[in-house]
Order: C-alpha cells, then sequence, then structure tokens
C-alpha cells in the first residue's frame, strides 16, 4: 500500500477539498440534552468505517454552564485531541463570541439562528440554521422539544458533510433500542434538519465525509462501561462505591450490567453484591472485607476518593488482602478540576498510605485494555495477595474511544493459595498464614467458612509474625516487611509488559503511560515523516519491568511524556531504575487531554537545543 | 427454670459436641478487672452454651481497648482486627463471603461513638445480621485516659480537667438509625450480658449491645457513671431474660402466669423476659426511646433489651443470593461465556 502523506492537523488546507479529516467542537449549554444527538453523530461516522473519537468537556454544573462536546475524525486513526477546531456548532449565545473566535482560519460556522451576537468573522463559512423553529413545526410534545432540537443540527450536518443518512436514522433507532415512542421525534426533527439544509443551505465548505474501511473489527466505547465489563468477565463478586465524578459511571455500569451477565448459569441467582457506601472510607473497608473473605472485590473512585483510602489500602498492603480499586484520576489538589483529565495520582498510588507499602498498578492506555486490566487485576490481586490499583483517568473512563473488539479472557482465573477443608486435611492443619512455604514470598490463606478447626487466624495491621501472632519482636517485623516488598518486587515481570515500538535509527526515546498514548503517536507520526523516527515505550504497569531500564538505556536521550505537573512518572522510573540523565521530562497539565501538536513542538524545540 | 444445656463442668460437650475449652481465646493482656475482660468471658459461655460453632463466627474490630479483646475468646473463628472507627465497613464486607456464618463485632465509645459514628449507623441503617457490641467506658484507655464521646458532662478526670460536652448515647443512636435489636447492659450483670448475647446472635439483623463497661485503670472514680459503683448501685433492669435455644423446649409453665414476655427470634429461638417493677415491651419503638430518655434524666443505668423487631428484612435480603456461599463459587459459575462477550462487543458496533 503507497504510503499517504500526513498533513499535521494544525497546518491543515481549509480552502481545499478535505475528506474524513476534521475537528467538530459543539458547543451546548450543560444540561441542554445534547448527548443524545452527539452520541448518534459519532457513531454514524464511526460505522461509516471513519476512525473517531468524541470528548465531552463539561463544567462541574448540572445546567445551565457551557459544555462542548468534540469529535476529531481521522482517517489516519490520529483521534487524540486536537486544540483547533475546523468546524464549530454554535447552540450556546453566552460562550458563542469566543467560540467563534477561535475556530480555525477558514473554518465552518453552524449556528443556532436566535442567537443575535453579530460575527465579525470574514474568513468563514456561516450556515445560520432555524433550530427553534424547526423544533416547533415539528409538532413534539413541549417537555421534549428542547431536547430533540438539538437533532437539527445533525440534520444539517448530514447534507452539509454527506454522512449517510440511513446509517444515521439506523444509529438513532439502536441508541434508543428500537423504542419508537423515543426514536419518534428524535427522527422527526432530524428530518426537518435534513429537508431545511437540502432546499435552502449552499455549501461553501470544503469538509464533508465519505465511506471508508478504517474501523472494521472495532467497537466505540468508553473506559468506565470497558471497565466494568472487563470486571464482570474477571467474576467481581463483591463492589463497593461513592459517587464522585469521573468514576461513577464505572460502578454504575456494574451496577446496570451484573444482574443480567452474572445471574449463576445453575441456579438464577446473583453472584454478586453492589453496595453504595457512605463514603469512600467504608467503600474501601467493604471491599478489603470481601476480599479478605474470599470474594473478587472492588471499588471505584477518583484522587479524593484515592486520598480517604489510603489507611485501609496500607492495611490490605500489610495485612495481604487482595482488592482492586480503580482511580480514573481528575485534576488535584482538593476539588481541584473535577471534571477535567489529569494523570496525576501516579506517585499517590505507588506509594498510598503511611508507612513503607508499594503497589502494583495498572495503567490502561485505551478502552480496549480497560476491559483487559479490568479482569486481570481480579486474578494479580489474588495472586499476590494485595491491593491492586488501575490507573485510568477521565479522557480514557468518559469518554468515547474506538478500540479492537474486547477480546475474551485468554486465561483460567488464578485464585492464589487457598486452602480449604480437604487441603489443611491433607496437611493435618500445620500451616500458619503468612509462612513463605514455596520461597516465592507468597503465603497461602484460609477464607472464613472453612470449618476446619485449624483453618481460622486472626488477621491484624499491628505486628505479626509467620502465624499470624501478634508480635512487636524487631526481627519478625523486618523479616515480614521485607518478605512483602519482595513479593511486589517479584511481580514485575508477571504484570502487562511495557509496550514497545522501534524505529531504524530512532532519533530518542519517548517514554508515555495511559491516555497520552494517541497523541504521542500522532506526534511521532509526523516527526518520523520529517526525518525524526522516534522508539516509544509505553508503561503499562508498576513496578517496572527491566525492559524499562534496557530501553531507557538504549537511548542518549528519552523524553517523558505525561499529563500532570511535577513529572511523576519520570520521578518514579528515576526511583526504580536510578536512571537520570537519560531521562527529560515532558509533563504538562492544564485538565485538558495532550495534543499532538503540543508534543511535536516540545520535542522539536527541545530536539533544536 | 433448669437449663439442659448448661453443663456441670467445663469438660462437658454442649449440644454441637464441643467442650468450653474450644471456645478459649488467647490469655488477655488488658487490665486486671477490666469490664472488657469479664464480657470476653460471657461472649464464650453464651457461644459454649448456645451451641454455635466457633469455625460459624466471625471476629470483627476496629482499634482500641476493646478491639483488641476479640483475640481474648474463640480461637477457632477467624477474625479481622480493622481499623479505628471503620470495622462496620470491613464487617459489612467480610459477611458477603459466606452469609450462612454469624458475625460479631467488638468496639469501644471511641471507636463507634466518636471517629467511627458514622460507619456505625450507617451499618445500623443497612441492617446487616451482626452482633455489635460497644464496650462503653467513656474513656480512652490505650492512649491513657483522655474522654471519650460517650463520658458525661462534668465528668472529672486526671490530667484532662472537666469534660464540658454533652455525652452521645449509644442506645440512643441505634433507636433512632431504626436498629431492629437494641440492649444496653453492664459488665456487671453477666448473667444479663451472657443472655443477651446468645439472643444477639439468633437475631435476624443487626443487634446493638451497649455495654457499660468500666475502665479500672483511667475511669472507675466513685461517681463516674462509667464505674462498677455506679453500675452495681443504680442498674435498673428493664427484666429478667433468658434465652431459649430453637432445639429445646420452653417451660413456659415454669413461670407464674402473666409474669412473662415471650419474644420469638427468626431462628425459632426464644427470648423470655421476666417482668420486674413494671411491665416493658421491647417491641415498642415509641417506648424503647422514652425510656431511655428517662434514665438519662434521672440517672439510672437502665438495662435489658430495650427494643426489638424480631423480623425485620436484612441487608441479604435486599440481594437474590444463592445457597452456595459467594466464596465457594467457581470461575464456570462467575465468568460468562465467550457468546456473551461476542454480543456485547456487537452491540457496541
Amino acid at each position: 500500500m503507497e504510503k499517504k502523506q500526513i498533513v499535521p492537523y494544525w497546518k491543515k488546507d481549509r480552502k481545499k477539498d478535505i475528506v474524513n479529516e476534521f475537528a467538530m467542537a459543539i458547543a451546548t449549554i450543560n444540561g441542554s440534552g445534547s448527548a443524545t444527538a452527539n452520541n448518534i453523530l459519532l457513531r454514524t461516522l464511526f460505522r461509516m468505517g471513519i476512525p473517531v473519537s468524541g470528548k465531552n468537556i463539561f463544567p462541574s454544573n448540572i445546567q445551565g454552564l457551557p459544555t462542548w462536546y468534540t469529535i476529531r475524525a481521522s482517517a489516519d486513526g490520529f483521534v487524540g485531541r486536537s486544540e483547533v477546531d475546523d468546524i464549530l456548532v454554535a447552540m450556546n449565545p453566552s460562550s458563542f463570541a469566543d467560540d467563534v473566535s477561535k475556530l480555525a482560519p477558514d473554518g465552518v460556522l453552524l449556528y443556532a439562528d436566535d442567537i443575535g451576537t453579530p460575527i465579525t468573522r470574514k474568513d468563514i463559512s456561516v450556515y445560520p440554521m432555524p433550530v427553534k423553529k424547526l423544533a416547533r413545526d415539528a409538532n413534539v410534545s413541549n417537555n421534549i422539544r428542547d431536547y430533540v432540537a438539538n437533532m437539527v443540527y445533525i440534520g444539517v450536518l448530514t447534507v452539509l458533510m454527506g454522512i449517510d443518512l440511513e446509517l444515521l436514522r439506523q444509529t438513532l433507532s439502536d441508541h434508543f433500542h428500537g423504542s419508537a415512542k423515543a426514536v419518534e421525534p428524535n427522527d422527526k426533527v432530524l428530518m426537518a434538519g435534513v429537508e431545511w439544509a437540502k432546499a435552502n443551505l449552499k455549501k461553501t465548505d470544503h469538509f464533508r465525509v465519505e465511506k471508508i474501511e478504517r474501523t472494521s473489527g472495532c467497537i466505540m466505547t468508553d473506559g468506565n462501561a470497558a471497565g466494568a465489563m472487563g470486571a464482570v468477565f474477571g467474576g467481581v463478586q463483591f463492589v463497593a462505591w461513592y459517587p464522585i465524578t469521573p468514576a461513577s459511571s464505572l460502578s454504575e455500569s456494574l451496577n446496570e450490567n451484573l444482574p443480567h451477565l452474572r445471574a449463576c448459569p445453575e441456579t438464577g441467582k446473583d453472584t454478586f453484591a453492589v453496595i453504595q457506601a457512605e463514603d469512600e472510607l467504608a467503600a474501601i473497608g467493604m471491599a478489603i472485607g470481601a476480599g479478605w473473605s474470599g470474594l473478587r472485590a472492588m471499588t471505584s473512585t477518583s484522587g479524593p476518593g484515592i486520598s480517604l483510602m489510603g489507611e485501609y489500602a496500607g492495611l490490605a498492603y500489610y495485612a495481604e488482602v487482595p482488592v482492586v480499586i480503580w482511580n480514573v484520576q481528575r485534576v488535584g489538589p482538593s476539588t481541584g478540576l473535577p471534571t477535567r483529565t489529569s494523570q496525576g495520582d501516579l506517585t499517590q498510588a505507588y506509594f498510598l498510605s503511611h508507612g513503607d507499602t508499594r503497589f502494583i498498578i495498572l495503567i490502561p492506555s485505551s478502552v480496549n485494555e480497560c476491559f483487559e486490566f479490568g479482569w486481570k487485576a481480579f486474578d494479580l490481586a489474588e495472586h499476590y495477595q494485595t491491593p491492586v490499583i488501575v490507573l485510568s483517568d477521565l479522557d480514557l473512563g468518559m469518554n468515547q474511544w474506538m478500540t479492537p473488539a474486547f477480546v475474551y479472557p485468554d486465561k483460567p482465573f488464578d485464585r492464589g493459595k487457598v486452602l480449604w477443608e480437604e487441603d489443611l486435611e491433607k496437611i493435618k492443619g500445620k500451616w500458619g498464614r503468612y509462612k513463605d512455604l514455596d520461597g516465592d514470598g507468597i503465603p497461602y490463606r484460609t477464607l472464613p467458612g472453612n470449618r476446619h478447626p485449624k483453618a481460622a487466624y486472626f488477621t491484624r495491621g499491628t505486628g505479626h509474625d509467620e502465624n499470624a501472632e501478634y508480635s512487636e519482636d524487631p526481627v519478625v517485623w523486618e523479616r515480614m516487611l521485607q518478605r512483602i516488598s519482595d513479593k511486589i518486587s517479584s511481580s514485575c515481570e508477571a504484570l502487562p509488559a511495557p509496550e514497545i515500538d522501534k524505529h531504524k535509527g530512532a532519533r530518542f526515546g519517548i517514554i508515555t503511560m495511559g491516555s497520552a498514548e494517541p497523541a504521542v503517536e500522532e506526534a511521532r507520526a509526523i516527526l518520523a515523516q520529517e526525518g525524526i523516527p522516534t522508539d516509544r515505550m509505553r508503561l503499562r504497569a508498576f513496578p517496572l519491568s527491566k525492559a524499562v531500564k534496557e530501553f531507557i538505556t538504549a537511548h542518549e536521550r528519552n523524553y517523558v511524556v505525561e499529563i500532570n505537573q511535577q513529572g511523576q512518572l519520570r520521578q518514579l522510573i528515576t526511583l526504580e531504575t536510578g536512571c537520570v540523565d537519560e531521562l527529560i521530562s515532558v509533563a504538562h497539565l492544564d485538565g485538558m487531554p495532550l495534543s499532538a501538536k503540543w508534543i511535536y513542538e516540545q520535542l522539536t524545540a527541545r530536539e533544536a537545543k | 427454670m433448669t437449663d439442659k444445656n448448661i453443663p456441670s463442668s467445663a469438660q462437658q460437650l454442649n449440644a454441637v459436641g464441643l467442650s468450653r475449652a474450644d471456645y478459649r481465646g488467647e490469655q488477655s493482656t488488658l487490665c486486671r478487672g477490666c469490664g472488657h475482660n469479664s464480657i470476653a468471658s460471657q461472649i464464650i459461655a453464651a457461644c459454649y452454651e448456645a451451641g454455635l460453632r466457633p469455625e460459624e463466627i466471625v471476629k470483627y474490630s476496629g482499634i482500641g481497648c476493646s478491639s483488641k479483646s476479640p483475640a481474648y475468646f474463640l480461637n477457632r473463628s477467624f477474625g479481622f482486627n480493622g481499623l479505628h472507627g471503620r470495622m462496620p465497613s470491613l464487617a459489612l464486607g467480610g459477611c458477603f463471603g459466606d452469609i450462612t456464618l454469624k458475625g460479631i463485632g467488638l468496639s469501644g465509645d471511641g471507636d463507634s461513638a466518636s471517629i467511627g459514628l458514622g460507619q456505625f449507623k450507617h451499618l445500623v441503617r443497612r441492617n446487616l445480621p451482626f452482633v455489635y457490641i460497644v464496650e462503653n467506658n467513656g474513656v480512652y484507655g490505650l492512649t491513657k485516659g483522655q474522654f471519650s464521646a460517650t463520658a458525661e458532662r462534668g465528668l472529672k478526670l486526671k490530667k484532662q480537667g472537666t469534660n464540658p460536652y454533652l455525652p452521645v448515647d449509644i442506645a440512643m443512636e441505634a433507636l433512632i438509625s431504626n436498629a431492629s435489636f437494641v440492649a444496653r447492659s453492664f459488665a456487671g450483670d453477666p448473667k444479663q450480658v451472657k443472655e443477651l448475647v446468645k439472643a444477639a446472635f439468633s437475631h435476624k439483623g443487626i443487634a446493638v449491645l451497649d455495654i457499660i463497661s468500666p475502665c479500672v485503670t483511667f475511669n472507675n472514680q466513685e461517681g463516674s457513671i462509667h464505674s462498677y459503683t455506679f453500675g452495681k448501685d443504680h442498674e435498673d433492669p428493664l427484666h429478667e431474660i433468658s434465652f431459649v435455644p430453637a432445639r429445646d423446649e420452653i417451660m413456659i409453665q415454669d413461670f407464674e402466669e402473666g409474669s412473662v414476655r415471650e419474644v420469638t427470634l427468626h431462628d425459632g429461638s426464644t427470648v423470655i423476659l421476666k417482668k420486674l417493677e413494671a411491665d416493658y415491651d421491647p417491641t415498642d419503638h415509641w417506648q424503647a426511646l422514652r425510656c431511655l430518655e428517662e434514665a438519662q434524666k434521672n440517672n439510672w443505668l437502665v438495662t435489658g433489651l430495650l427494643y426489638i423487631n424480631p423480623e425485620p428484612p436484612s441487608i441479604y435480603d435486599l440481594f437474590n443470593l444463592p445457597d452456595t456461599p459467594l466464596n465457594r463459587m467457581t470461575e464456570k459459575q462467575l465468568r460468562p461465556p465467550k457468546k456473551t462477550l461476542d454480543d456485547i462487543n456487537l452491540a457496541l458496533r
């Protein structure tokens, strides 16, 4: 296949025909019900075979403040954030002037024609839409009119850009699971928009879409739903959670899906329990209690919740209790920017709690990986008898991404070393909860309900010996904590390995993690095209595999690209590998996902020095 | 009444073939004379006499002197000594592992009335079948004698001065959170403690036992309402309480007609309340509240079964849980087949 030249999105010539390449912002008022319209538009483009992503840039507010839905379409498959919008759908009078001023040169403006603000820009294509009139004339009931009015701009865009109308209507029907009552008013307004546009609009811009085949084998969903689904297939049995943006939808998705996906195949009864706790202190307490009693237990939260969970996480580390903790990161400290994305909780996660602790961390960078780590986390937690923290973030967790279809787990459950009655009978009851019998630092455990008279032991956060007896003996303390630390270290090669992509003649290495990846990949492709090939290593877990140091030392310079202020990934890599001079921090946090342009500019500027 | 189940010596076997020694714990490291030790002894006696299997009981605690005590009884039971004020959440999660087991939590007034007041009340509100004992002494022992939230206003303690705040009443907090079993007792009244513990284990819901348990080191001085002398002088039992396990026939003719109240518990066992001075109906929520209010005003240590709703819906009733304990379920029962995932993938196209 002939290699197509990539045009960086910030160097686009908008005066020429542009097919399947755009960044669109839909500016609405929070709570005005545009989510349905936007999702249908996004999924239709996806079904047309065009790689897309949809990001909701929203305020911490229920109703009234400005919100933007952004869609990035890219035939090349680059669906990271673009800070330049080619197309603006302006539905919000209060942000109108500012939104229009930020539109790219020669961009496209569609707007609700009741917005009275004058438009001073001369370089853009302008399409006023009679949104109110069309919604009113469509004769839908008053209580939903304002919501379905958003379908007007979908109809206009369909005509303007050449979106497949039949596919769009099918997607609309699928969205409401075929419910005529819901579909009909939306369809009516959609078609009103379509008819009006056909009759009244003269296209003056150059953006259009057409069917291609770049999304086959892919699905589209968000990371929280994917993580929840992963947990479902990982056999999650106990979920305790407390509402917090941007993590709530993960547990809500479990609550919604477990009942129909996880009834016992033999009895039809529930094989799980989901409990909304009174706070995060209780959510983690419940999950750890359940993990201790032998259930695949988890909680999901964000930074503030993790802060509250620290003490119990430390107890679970020392008492060796498996539990899975999802942190869908947002911008902290404190309330910070609660609806904006961040990778700022990495060092917190690794050293969570007081005393000497170190936690196994998994870092998914795609929706597909959220699913994979969703089930894998339980195997790791139970195998190593320790908390496993999955670090997602708002961008990954709450936004819509296309991703390869979920892959069914390729491994059976790993329940770790558990002794039941018959096991204890065989060894005549001779065991100790914290004895390292196999030399791998992982002891055996028993679970409540085991009727063997020697099964029980007393779990505590205070000093204890190999038989779980209370101990303040300095030698015992040191020995126990060393074994636990060694146990965590020993996990490094069993965790998801760093994903390495090498280019011949690479000038330097790039190290990144999580949702920073799409922008990094786009920047790398552009750099390579400009004669600067690079190697990339994406870290997927802590503690680090030995491959990490090998990669670093194979390059004179490694740029560590991440979404936080302090360069936390760079800090931890230095701590773990001892590498300092080879690592250059490229860290950035303003609440928005990283963009390829920013990374490209950072790297070229630093390389020019 | 003679209970045929109480053996004359510790060597004798109970209804499930175990001796009293099978219910032992480690040697207590609490102060000699501590009320908590007496309660631990009564928990041992209650479980032994009621014929509960230690393997079917799980112990939980928070942090404090009280929370150390689960190590001093039922060695053959699993136990988890958690975090300060956060035993309730730990216990709730732990109990879901196998709901056929019985849970017991040991907490103190610092653990449940200060740092853990929220978790205490939320566990009550959720009605987890669970024996929740608060060993209430009005003082922080392990940190050497600071006021707790149940200390009475005006209490004078060495180094601490005079307590300026009104106390939290554990039993009242439980009642207004709609606890389905609320009792108050006194460590100096071992028979009552024992019978209440037995009844609590048979209750299908949260059973809160607020037991005044004097701290002999920091708060046992004359006049303190958490002292032995105050308890002995001011205890005002509502009734004489006896527990009769489900398997035993109640010899009601042993009692004078009209002199007792019977409450049948969910598992078929019965609590027999012998009337003392006045009749007291423990199924009357309003009366229980008034009783506590009056006791507070008059400085009485009212003890006994303050309130019971014998058939409340418990948290387990909110779930459609199978007979097999969740922690014994297999991969086959827990991982949906590949076809299910294929369908999910299809729906996300």
